[in-house]
């Protein structure tokens, strides 16, 4: 087990629970997502809970990924955008703790399955168009008709629009599973390497510095890694969400 | 109302003058971070981009056979205007082709309201 990289992604039943032949058993990832939520939703009532007027570290914290997201959102949709606060705010907070709970040892990773992945992105192209289709009609379908385009061209070219729209959720699910999973699997590689090439006597544990090294810089690229894709997710939800509030605009 | 007015009047000037100051740390943090490791997430952004587009075409070619029984046609014209997708998708997350459904101008804007 110690050696195998793929260990960590195994999911395992804590609570199986079977309701009309489907499987609904209460899993290590759903017990993750649970803590996820518990977590931030913990922090987040303790360190506001004083609210003072010259805020504590805590508190500090917590205004600072207020803002973060609040001015991210507003950059990206406008001031309109911020009736999606809210959704934006608990992705970003969702996704950030899950990737830094992950790097917890022998923690499970939830963000590292792509059905995971996947369900958050679809939930918000699904919000995009749910709500570009509420909010302006069939106008929303402008989105996929560039302008200055010859009308020769045009079927070809909403054909294009349309299947790039539909890429968005694969990219945007992809990018954020592959950068958790890859990260995962190299330091428990490397960190592999190091009780393996330790086990050659004293030459082997003079190399085994190196991988051990290695590993340590990458627990630290880990760190970044994990708050840069959960940055990049919010960041595309907010794009998205922009074409959905003004689509051609 | 004015005193909020004011508030907000004194807000902007706070901003400005914070702006004014920012620049020369902002540039700095910018220049430090063009190492290898952003080279990185840029290239997995761009091949997930580029990936997506294609899988995307593919499956609804392959949907459009299934439903249609148009085998293999759909499939083979759906996945080469994935291709087309896809490049379209890297070449707007590098900004190279403007953004999804914007329109350059004003002028311009009003060829394909006929269609």
């Amino acid at each position: 087990m110690a050696s195998d990289p793929i260990h960590q992604f195994n999911i395992s039943k804590l609570v199986p629970i079977e309701i009309g032949g489907l499987d609904f058993s209460f899993t290590n990832s759903s017990a993750f997502m649970v803590a996820t939520v518990v977590a931030a939703g913990a922090f987040l009532f303790v360190s506001t809970a004083s609210r003072g007027l010259v805020p504590s570290r805590m508190q500090s914290i917590a205004e600072m990924t207020y803002e973060f997201v609040a001015n991210m959102l507003r950059d990206a949709a406008g001031s309109q955008g911020m009736k999606f606060f809210p959704f934006v705010f608990s992705l970003f907070v969702f996704v950030l703790v899950a990737n830094l709970l992950g790097m917890f040892p022998y923690f499970f990773t939830i963000t590292s399955h792509i059905i995971v992945t996947f369900a958050l992105a679809i939930l918000v192209i699904g919000t995009v168009i749910v709500y570009g289709f509420w909010k302006h009609g069939l106008g929303f379908l402008n989105l996929f008709v560039p302008s200055g385009v010859p009308g020769v061209l045009l079927p070809l070219v909403i054909a294009i629009e349309i299947i790039s729209f539909l890429s968005r959720p694969i990219s945007l699910s992809v990018r954020l599973f592959a950068n958790m999973l890859a990260g995962h699997i190299t330091l428990k590689v490397f960190a592999g390497f190091v009780t393996s090439l330790s086990a050659f006597g004293v030459v082997g544990i003079g190399g085994a510095i190196l991988p051990l090294g290695m590993t340590v810089a990458l627990t630290g690229l880990e760190f970044l890694v994990a708050f840069l894709q959960a940055y990049v997710f919010a960041v595309l939800t907010c794009m998205y969400l922009n074409d959905a509030i003004h689509p051609g605009h | 109302m004015a005193r909020e007015d004011d508030l907000d009047r004194r807000r902007r000037e706070l901003e400005a003058a914070l702006s004014a100051r920012r620049p020369e740390t902002a540039d700095e943090g910018k220049s430090a971070k063009s190492g290898g490791l952003v080279g990185a997430g840029n290239a997995l952004k761009l091949s997930s981009e580029f990936i997506a587009g294609i899988v995307v075409g593919a499956g609804v070619g392959w949907m459009i056979d299934r439903l249609a029984g148009t085998s293999p046609f759909g499939l083979v014209i759906f996945l080469l205007l994935g291709f087309c997708a896809g490049v379209l998708n890297a070449l707007r997350a590098t900004g190279q082709i403007a953004e999804f459904g914007s329109r350059s101008s004003g002028k311009d804007g009003d060829g394909d309201d006929r269609n």
